[in-house]
């Protein structure tokens, strides 16, 4: 009997290997199998810290300073840490109520009782020197730098663009955005984006159970340092730019200012407009949706790029231009206009009273609607080609090579096309050989289908003044502190007109403003060369537009002027650019009457005086 | 004198080797687990390794102190020894401290002292002499309550001090009594109910029992169909089937809560991270994040900065999984298990019954600890608090297993002497 249960060793033995081998099993698995526990480990101690860097500054053409960054604070909170904090006080000091409190405290814990989260966001460094010598009684809260962009000036607000954080969508899409990052959303910040980010820096420290720093990992060695932004040199005047923005004050529309000979934006003024300064920080999603709100205005609307406007008579130097390319036109045809150019079925296009008949140089000057009528129709028939159709396909290839029709490629997002209508669109809307010159004649006196943006417009003017190329416009004429252009911006773009036939046209813009429609244009001692334009709309009072650009002899602005629903371009666009040129070229306006009158002149709708002065004060509120 | 330096030829060398390894390996591991650059130096005695260090000469002596005694003294005044210590188990009620929610402490001077410890030696002493007497054999009814009474005493009392884990640790001591003749059905059913209890919760309740229908019907098929075995079964399965369908009862209404937590927590229903499953999922971390070589000794950063609670005492076996990896750890695990088999092996070889069935009890009490123990860090078992042998910080424990072995090298030393 002792023999057999002395046996019974074995069966003990037995058990106690059988755990023992579990137990191997068991620490295989978790030591060597599973991959978890070690990141758990990691993401136990390791605090991943960025270091952001600062985001690049926003020159003006003289070097003074547009966009530049400034300390802010973000509140941040530890759950774990806070010890029965004094409510009451903290609550007053960020200025929110005991509920919102406890909610946001009650969102951080959720989140992490060991880790930081934001309590609140981008505290002013007005407000943090209040809060910092308070803060020792909160244990648990701290404050962490970022910054925040500020703007000099407060213009150019839909140019120079705001930044925000970085949404879900784009953290999923682009790798390098993480929660919390800014990032640009319009404007240069958007454009320039990947130059002004500067590299983000890492640093890994670790923290132990109590969330105490416990020093830097493996001494520094896995870490990384940021890198500044770069700084951008925009080739915006802040003088004239600010100077736009007072002389369409109360009005709708914008103002394109270019240098020709290198195709550098000088001004882009689009009205209404609201100051950068409030889409910055924490106040930025209230205002942004104060100003999406406001349809009346459209402030967040830029009407510079956005809006496509028919061009009116300011076509006509097109149809000059072309007329002559294609060999229906000379400096010295004469066309006489009878009151009007009848186009079938009893109508006609009106043109006013003025002497006839008139020459090329002397149509421009006094913007006869006949003498173009007739341009366009000679191009549409002319017997080159084998059908109108055929003329059309070439007069619009032509037209394409002055920038319209499509984007022009500017360093500034959401630029429009504009339209130049095809062929095949009238096929369709006429049917195939069913329409004429006369069918489609209103464009040219720049009505009907065409549609050109105020930076085309403006376009435009520069080509003229080069006489036939221009440079795509840009805003930023160097990154950084060496000339590194983009060479999208540097080649010459030639329009299909020889050089030969821009003289006419240009002696017709100068008699424009010495003797012709935009007398008020005049400045002393500066030869402008200028262009009215009438745009009808459909919605209600003409658009008022003039395009121009001086000194003649050596162009060195070219400007484009919208009123909308101002009248005709002789009563507001064409002072207003004259204005503009005037405080370009000589950095101070003497005609301080013209100057009153415009800033003075109200012409949105239905409003007085001082409302968009009112509206500006709520947001800022 | 010549008689004790004699004695040192005959103990059993590789015994005291395996457990100088693991008091060693402890007291590092200790080191590592409370380390804190401030107070650097291992034999700081502020600190908790520091203190171990006192621990572990205190424990030589005892080690050196029970080798010199007459073996015979041990079996001898072995009923004597288990009354002393049972008698301070039922005055530690009365008159002790209560550290970490269990009312079993002495405090004497600084230390605490846990009598519950020292218990397990007493009664493996006292059962090994009940099973030794001549005419007991435990097959028969009054000698088998009385063996269980020896063992159930301390554990009540040890239960009623709220220390649920040491008193559970003296059911281990059924292995001797299934050596001394104890039908194997009871060891084994100790085993299965608690693992029926487990796949209670984890199973739906019917699946299960008709899982018990199937298999008892697959035992009905295979025995001879007595009337007798017919019986035994059915009792069997229905007494199975009403245990499947009490646990959530016992569970819900007799355990405590924290218990209940670590029972949910181990079946998965509870997966409070920051809880009640916090430290078996620190721990898991901690272990697993060692992989194959360990991150080196005072390289372990769950370790280093404190993210599992209890590391030095219950859960020391962190340390050793994330700082020595696969490597050190299952070197542990096998430098156990050789231990205990060693001991069953040693234990076979006595002549008396005495030092054979106190063999059985010191190897099923330190087994226990280990499985209980690794079981507990690896998430196997629920959260019990029981050290691991001679490699847990504190005093008490480590003099105790060092006396509840050495007690049995003594014996086995006296083999020879025998001769």
């Amino acid at each position: 009997m002792e023999r057999v249960l002395a046996n019974r060793k074995y069966i003990i033995i037995g058990f106690f290997a059988l755990i023992g081998f579990f137990f191997l099993v068991r620490l295989f698995y978790v030591q060597i199998l599973v991959d978890k526990y070690i990141l758990s480990a990691n993401n136990n101690v390791l605090r991943y810290m960025t270091q952001y860097p600062a985001r690049g500054l926003i020159f003006d053409r003289f070097g003074k300073l547009l966009v530049y960054n400034e300390a802010a604070y973000d509140l941040m909170v530890i759950p774990r840490q806070v010890k029965k904090p004094d409510t009451a006080a903290l609550c007053e000091l960020i200025g929110i109520d005991k509920q919102e409190f406890i909610r946001r405290l009650e969102k951080a814990r959720n989140y992490s009782p060991y880790r930081p989260s934001i309590f609140e966001a981008q505290i002013t460094r007005e407000n943090y020197g209040y809060l910092e010598e308070k803060l020792f009684r909160f244990p648990g809260f701290f404050v962490q730098l970022r910054t925040l962009r500020k703007y000099t000036y407060s213009v150019a607000a839909h140019t120079l663009g705001y930044i925000g954080e970085a949404g879900p969508d784009l953290i999923a899409k682009n790798s390098y955005y993480k929660s919390g990052d800014y990032i640009g959303i319009s404007g240069i910040e958007k454009s320039y984006e990947e130059v002004l980010r500067g590299k983000k820096g890492m640093k890994i420290r670790v923290f132990d159970v109590l969330n105490r720093d416990k020093g830097s990992f493996r001494e520094g060695k896995y870490d990384t340092t940021s890198v500044a932004g770069i700084d951008l040199f925009s080739s915006m005047d802040a003088d004239l730019q600010l100077y736009g923005e007072q002389l369409m004050t109360n009005k709708k529309g914008s103002i394109v200012a270019i240098e020709p000979s290198t195709g550098e934006i000088l001004c882009i003024v689009s009205s209404p407009s609201y100051d950068p300064n409030l889409l910055v920080g924490n106040i930025r999603k209230k205002n942004y949706t104060l100003l999406l709100q406001d349809t009346v205005f459209n402030p967040l609307f830029n009407r510079a790029l956005m809006a496509s406007y028919p061009p009116g008579s300011t076509f006509k130097l097109v149809d000059a231009l072309i007329g002559q390319q294609e060999g229906v036109l000379t400096p010295e045809t004469r066309y006489s206009c009878p009151g009007g150019f009848p186009i079938g079925n009893g109508k006609v296009v009106a043109c006013h009273a003025h002497p006839s008949p008139l020459d090329l140089a002397g149509g421009i000057q006094i913007s006869c609607n006949t003498y173009f009528c007739r341009v366009f129709k000679s191009i549409m028939d002319n017997k080159s080609y084998v059908n109108t159709r055929a003329a059309f396909e070439h007069w619009r290839k032509l037209a394409l090579s002055f920038g319209f029709g499509k984007k022009l490629g500017i360093d500034i997002p959401n630029e429009l096309n504009g339209n130049i209508p095809t062929a095949a669109y009238y096929d369709k809307y006429h049917g195939k050989n069913r329409w004429r010159a006369m069918t489609i004649i209103s464009l040219g006196i720049g009505q009907g289908e065409i549609g050109i943006t105020p930076v085309q417009l403006a376009n435009l003017a520069c080509l003229i003044a080069n006489k036939g190329w221009f440079y795509t416009p840009h805003i930023i004429r160097a990154i950084g502190r060496k000339d590194s252009l983009n060479q999208a911006f540097m080649t010459k773009k030639i329009v299909s007109v020889d050089a030969s036939y821009f003289d006419v046209v240009i002696e017709g813009m100068a008699n424009v403003v010495t003797a012709g429609t935009a007398r008020g244009a005049q400045i002393d001692s500066i030869t402008v060369c200028g262009k009215t334009g009438t745009a009808q709309n459909p919605h209600g009072k003409n658009h008022s537009i003039f395009i121009a650009f001086a000194p003649r002899e050596n162009p060195r602005i070219a400007i484009s002027v919208v009123c909308e629903n101002a009248g005709f371009g002789a009563t507001w666009a064409a002072p207003i650019a004259s204005l503009m040129i005037e405080k370009y070229l000589k950095r101070k306006v003497t005609r301080k009457d013209l100057e009153e009158r415009m800033i003075n002149g109200n012409l949105i709708n239905g409003k007085v005086p001082g409302n968009e002065r009112e509206q500006r004060d709520i947001l800022q509120d | 004198m010549r008689e004790n330096r004699g004695i040192f030829y005959r103990i059993d060398w590789v015994l005291v080797g395996i457990y100088l390894a693991l008091v060693i390996a402890g007291w590092l591991n200790i080191y590592a687990a409370v380390y804190d650059e401030s107070h650097h130096h291992i034999f700081d005695l502020s600190q908790k390794y520091g203190k171990q260090m006192i621990f572990i000469l205190a424990a030589f002596l005892l080690a050196l102190g029970t080798l010199i005694i007459d073996p015979k003294f041990f079996s001898q005044f072995s009923y004597f020894i288990y009354g002393f210590f049972l008698f301070f188990l039922i005055l530690v009620i009365f008159s002790g401290r209560e550290i970490s929610g269990s009312k079993g402490w002495f405090a004497i001077g600084g230390f605490g002292i846990q009598p519950a410890e020292f218990a397990k030696m007493a009664t493996c002493l006292a059962l090994a002499k009940y099973l030794s007497a001549l005419d007991v054999d435990i097959r028969k009814f009054s000698n088998l309550v009385i063996a269980s009474l020896i063992i159930l005493a301390p554990t009540l009392i040890v239960f009623l001090q709220h220390d649920t884990g040491s008193a559970i640790v003296f059911f281990a001591l059924v292995l001797v009594l299934y050596r001394a003749g104890l039908s194997g059905y009871v060891p084994l059913t100790i085993i299965i109910l608690p693992a029926l209890a487990i796949l209670s919760l984890l199973v739906p309740k019917l699946l299960l029992t008709g899982c018990l229908l199937v298999m008892a019907l697959i035992a009905l098929f295979f025995i001879k169909r007595r009337l007798k075995n017919i019986l035994i079964i059915i009792l069997v399965f229905l007494a199975s089937t009403g245990f499947v369908f009490s646990v959530d009862y016992g569970v819900n209404h007799i355990l405590e809560k924290h218990q209940r937590d670590r029972i949910y927590v181990l079946v998965g229903q509870e997966i409070d991270l920051k809880g009640a499953g916090y430290n078996v999922n620190q721990s898991l971390i901690a272990i697993g994040s060692g992989r194959f070589f360990g991150k080196g000794f005072l390289q372990g950063t769950q370790t280093k900065y404190n993210f599992v609670p209890e590391q030095s005492t219950d859960f020391i076996f962190c340390t050793i999984g994330e700082e020595q990896g696969f490597l050190g750890s299952s070197l542990l695990v096998i430098l156990y298990v050789f231990l205990f088999i060693r001991i069953i092996l040693s234990a076979e070889k006595q002549r008396s019954r005495f030092a054979r069935f106190y063999g059985y009890g010191v190897a099923s009490v330190l087994f226990f600890h280990f499985a209980i123990n690794i079981g507990m860090t690896l998430g196997l078992l629920p959260v019990i608090g029981i050290p691991l042998p001679f490699v847990s910080y504190g005093g008490s424990s480590l003099w105790a297993f060092t006396l509840l072995l050495f007690i049995f090298i003594r014996q086995d030393s006296y083999r020879h002497e025998l001769i």
